[in-house]
């Protein structure tokens, strides 16, 4: 069976820089001087996909999705 | 003495239901301030925002339950549900019914928010700005100790707390450090693509 490999991915139109995600995921996203998300590149750690779900559900402006690697844009 | 139970418990849990709405109001207000400290991380304010939203629906509906099943007052349901629909109070008993539906329709487009969209789901979140007022108004008018001096002492600190928070909220410099370049940016792209 092949592994499901998500990753995050964000809307940069949606965001509004409140930095939630950062602090719900610290492992795959940190913040920018400006206080903008930057977001690992690669497939996100199963262990950490809780956490990443997390942040998606409680963005405040619903700028953050996870998404399948193959669809990576 | 099980009459007076219930219409006990209507009177506290309406107290404890606008202390935890003013809360509730209170905290969405912070996380839309991006309120933070050493010890408050921005994501707990909104975190705690709707843990509390559901807390107060729990006590909104001890309220209204033991109200409508209340033998003394004989409400019946249609008061809980269609505004001034009670011949007893009518007015009074209509801005809580309001109340509690806008309240209603706020929890369930943010439990829903990842359908219905930001757009949608922060328009209909607005109705908080209708929804508290109007439940102040209804314990003000209608409540059995609106003249105690505890309970003035609750909706003093309450309206105090909420409103110094939308104070806060309103004269606050905007939160996002490229708000205006953002605002420039979504017009242009809107013009771009006849949105």
């Amino acid at each position: 069976m092949m592994s499901d490999r998500v990753m995050l991915g964000i809307d940069r139109i949606k965001c509004d820089g409140h930095g939630v995600c950062a602090d719900l995921v610290p492992e795959l996203i940190e913040l920018d001087d400006w206080g903008y998300p930057i977001i690992r590149s690669g497939a996100i750690p199963q262990s950490v996909l809780p956490h990443a779900r997390r942040a998606v559900s409680g963005c405040p402006t619903l700028a953050l999705r996870i998404q399948s690697l193959a669809t990576r844009r | 003495m099980s009459d007076q139970v219930l219409w006990y418990t209507t009177r506290g849990s309406g107290a404890v239901t606008l202390l935890l709405l003013s809360a509730v109001v209170v905290l969405g207000l912070l996380a839309r301030l991006r309120f933070e400290t050493r010890g408050w991380p921005r994501f707990l304010s909104a975190a705690v925002h709707g843990d509390l939203a559901l807390m107060t629906l729990v006590f909104l509906l001890l309220h209204i339950v033991t109200a409508v099943v209340d033998p003394f007052t004989h409400l019946g349901l249609v008061a809980a549900v269609i505004p001034f629909g009670s011949y007893y109070r009518t007015v009074w008993l209509g801005l809580g019914t309001i109340a509690f539906e806008l309240l209603l329709a706020i929890i369930a487009t943010s439990l829903l928010r990842q359908r219905i969209g930001a757009r949608v789901w922060r328009g209909i979140h607005w109705l908080a700005y209708a929804s508290w007022p109007i439940a102040v108004i209804h314990g003000i008018g209608t409540g059995t100790d609106n003249t105690a001096i505890w309970m003035l002492a609750i909706d003093v600190v309450c309206v105090a707390a909420v409103v110094s928070a939308l104070l806060w909220r309103l004269l606050a410099a905007p939160p996002d450090p490229l708000a205006d370049e953002r605002r420039v940016a979504a017009e242009r792209a809107s013009f771009g693509t006849g949105r």
